[in-house]
């Protein structure tokens, strides 16, 4: 089947596929690189003109951008020991046989397919309202002081609404794996006299190592990008407590009308998201090969 | 050491008893195999030894002690599963040292007796690889390496050849036949391949449908099989069952002949019509139909013999050889 001329025609007949996608990726990364590189303010009418490396000096010093780079690293380090940790956990209790399996299951699954303003907006006010919250409800009929959790702890409020967004996710993959392994693996340890722990981390950690690498990657790509759940709740704030490298973006070119800065932030949440890339390729990548 | 005793054990998933209550003595040092057609319970009856299910009632002794609630890591036994059961991500090395560790035996003593498994096994040049990375028979070599390194009471396998061709199951044979003449541990080995069972115990135990039919050597369950089951079961090709007049003339309701039992020739009291020839070289099983008798028959002859399909022969059975049975099945002695 594969003679010489067919596989010209496959070429062929897919190139108008790939020169689309290419354009489609390639037309916004080389305006947004343009824009950067203008004093461009949509509050200011008349020219744009060429502005050097100012946006990205500008950018960079804004004592705002430390502080998201900040944000932006623990909301996807915390998320992510949470839903990984948490996600193998549910997994190996779901892995069971129980009663009422496929019903428990799907409930699990459920929260993943929630918008994330509506659960954003679902935490906010009927979990984590100091005044008509559940858990505010719940300190206050103790005797506690109830917690104003976007006023006193915003950042970690924001990772545990995004980590129960995500963390059916790892468990559905993890479960899956765990399905995977073979029984008389277990059955074998635990003759050769592995007690539960063990089993644990011999067999299904080396095991689950695949699917774990896979939940990490895929959850940073999307964690990086964290932007529904910080503008419903709060807006960034207080001061810049929750502002990701995203919601910078946002502001800058959407509160401030700056499109050349908030162009220079996207260029530079371009590479910073490749560096991370790289890194977890590297990092975990010899585990993909095994 | 390595006596195993059940008594009155029995097994029940839900509302479906798979073993009924039975007793069983295993002695030390013997190669008792669990024979029977698939689902008969043999590997439930293994896994009860082993721990990985817990009886239903009755007790399990090993080396007098009672063992029935201890878990299986306790029990001082190996056991060697059909699909190896290797873990993927170690070495064989870390593999057959893998239960060492678990008992936190120390390093130098690890190594010392991983290195002597694996050259006992001829491992050697292979122990830095992954099991992924082995063939069959030597994924094989290396799970008996882990069951040989903890020194157990008893080994256990669970059709440990089924996953092998043929050739390599016949060279695996031997060799856990001798490992079991050089480590004179007791060894229980499940298998539904009658073959396995005849060549390597000392002892075998014919199951079906969780009820033993008969505990004996090879030779005796051959000799003086105590029903129709284990006398169809033991044997290959299978015995010739006859019924009708033929039985009546020896006093039972049927009797039967193995196909090795029956001469062929000019003359003999029964005739038929060679069928299907199966050549073998040392020996030819030759179908016969329209005897009268059974059909097909089966009868052994030596392998140069030239009957072509549809000729008419005359066999002669071996008058000291025939096996008889009640209307029940049972032996009449």
């Amino acid at each position: 089947m594969a003679t010489k001329a067919s596989r010209s025609a496959a070429r062929l007949m897919i190139s108008p596929a790939v020169l689309l996608l290419l354009g489609w990726m390639l037309v916004p990364l080389c305006l947004t690189l343009y824009f950067s590189f203008l004093r461009y303010n949509l509050l200011q009418i008349g020219p744009t003109p060429f502005a050097g490396w100012e946006n990205y000096y500008w950018f960079v010093t804004d004592p705002s951008f430390t502080a998201a780079i900040k944000n932006t690293l623990v909301l996807v380090g915390g998320v992510l020991a949470i839903t990984t940790i948490g996600g193998l956990f549910a997994a190996i209790l779901l892995d069971r046989p129980m009663f009422g399996t496929g019903i428990i299951r799907i409930m699990v699954i459920a929260p993943f397919f929630v918008m994330p303003t509506v659960s954003a907006l679902v935490w906010k006010n009927m979990f984590m309202n100091p005044v008509n919250g559940i858990f505010g409800r719940i300190a206050t009929s103790l005797g506690f002081e109830p917690i104003d959790f976007f006023g006193q702890i915003p950042l970690a409020s924001i990772i545990i609404i995004v980590s129960w967004t995500w963390l059916p996710f790892a468990t559905l993959i993890l479960l899956t794996a765990l399905q995977s392994l073979d029984q008389e693996q277990l059955e074998a340890a635990e003759m050769d006299g592995a007690g539960w722990w063990n089993r644990f981390w011999f067999i299904m950690l080396p095991h689950l190592a695949r699917a774990i690498t896979v939940v990490i990657l895929i959850q940073t790509i999307f964690l990086l990008s964290i932007f529904a759940e910080i503008l419903v709740t709060t807006n960034g704030g207080p001061g810049t407590a929750t502002t990701n490298l995203t919601y910078l973006i946002y502001v800058s070119s959407l509160l401030q009308f700056d499109v050349g800065m908030g162009s220079a932030g996207g260029v530079i949440a371009i590479i910073l998201a490749n560096i991370v890339a790289i890194f977890l390729m590297r990092m975990i990548g010899k585990n993909l090969d095994a | 050491m390595g006596q195993i005793q059940l008594k009155q054990v029995s097994k029940s998933f839900g509302d479906v008893e798979v073993i009924p209550p039975l007793d069983l003595q295993i002695e030390d040092g013997e190669f008792v195999v669990f024979v029977g057609p698939s689902g008969c319970g043999k590997s439930t009856l293994l896994r009860l030894i082993a721990g990985l299910e817990d009886v239903t009632a009755g007790s399990i002794e090993i080396d007098g002690n009672d063992a029935t609630a201890t878990p299986p890591a306790k029990r001082g036994l190996a056991m060697v599963f059909q699909s190896y059961a290797l873990y993927p991500h170690m070495s064989v090395r870390k593999n057959i040292a893998f239960p060492l560790k678990m008992a936190k035996m120390d390093q130098a003593e690890v190594d010392k007796r991983v290195a002597n498994a694996a050259s006992v096994l001829n491992l050697t040049d292979y122990i830095d690889r992954r099991p992924g990375q082995l063939s069959g028979g030597q994924r094989q070599r290396v799970a008996i390496g882990r069951a040989i390194v903890r020194e157990p009471a008893a080994f256990l396998f669970d059709e440990p050849l089924s996953n092998l061709d043929a050739a390599l199951r016949i060279g695996m044979r031997l060799e856990i036949s001798e490992l079991h003449k050089r480590l004179d541990t007791t060894m229980i080995y499940v298998t539904h391949d009658q073959v396995e069972a005849m060549t390597m115990a000392d002892k075998i135990v014919v199951l079906q449908a969780g009820v033993i039919e008969q505990v004996g050597s090879p030779l005796e369950l051959y000799q003086a099989p105590r029903n129709k089951f284990v006398a169809g079961f033991i044997g290959s090709p299978k015995m010739n069952f006859i019924e009708g007049n033929e039985a009546q003339k020896h006093s039972a309701h049927t009797i039967g002949i193995r196909p090795e039992h029956i001469e062929v020739g000019d003359s003999g009291p029964w005739k038929g019509v060679v069928g299907v020839a199966e050549h073998l070289g040392s020996d030819t099983f030759i179908h016969i139909h329209d005897t009268g008798l059974t059909d097909p028959l089966t009868v052994r002859a030596s392998g140069e013999v030239a009957f072509s399909y549809g000729d008419t022969i005359h066999l002669r059975p071996r008058d000291d050889r025939f096996h008889r049975f009640d209307e029940r099945g049972m032996r009449i002695a």
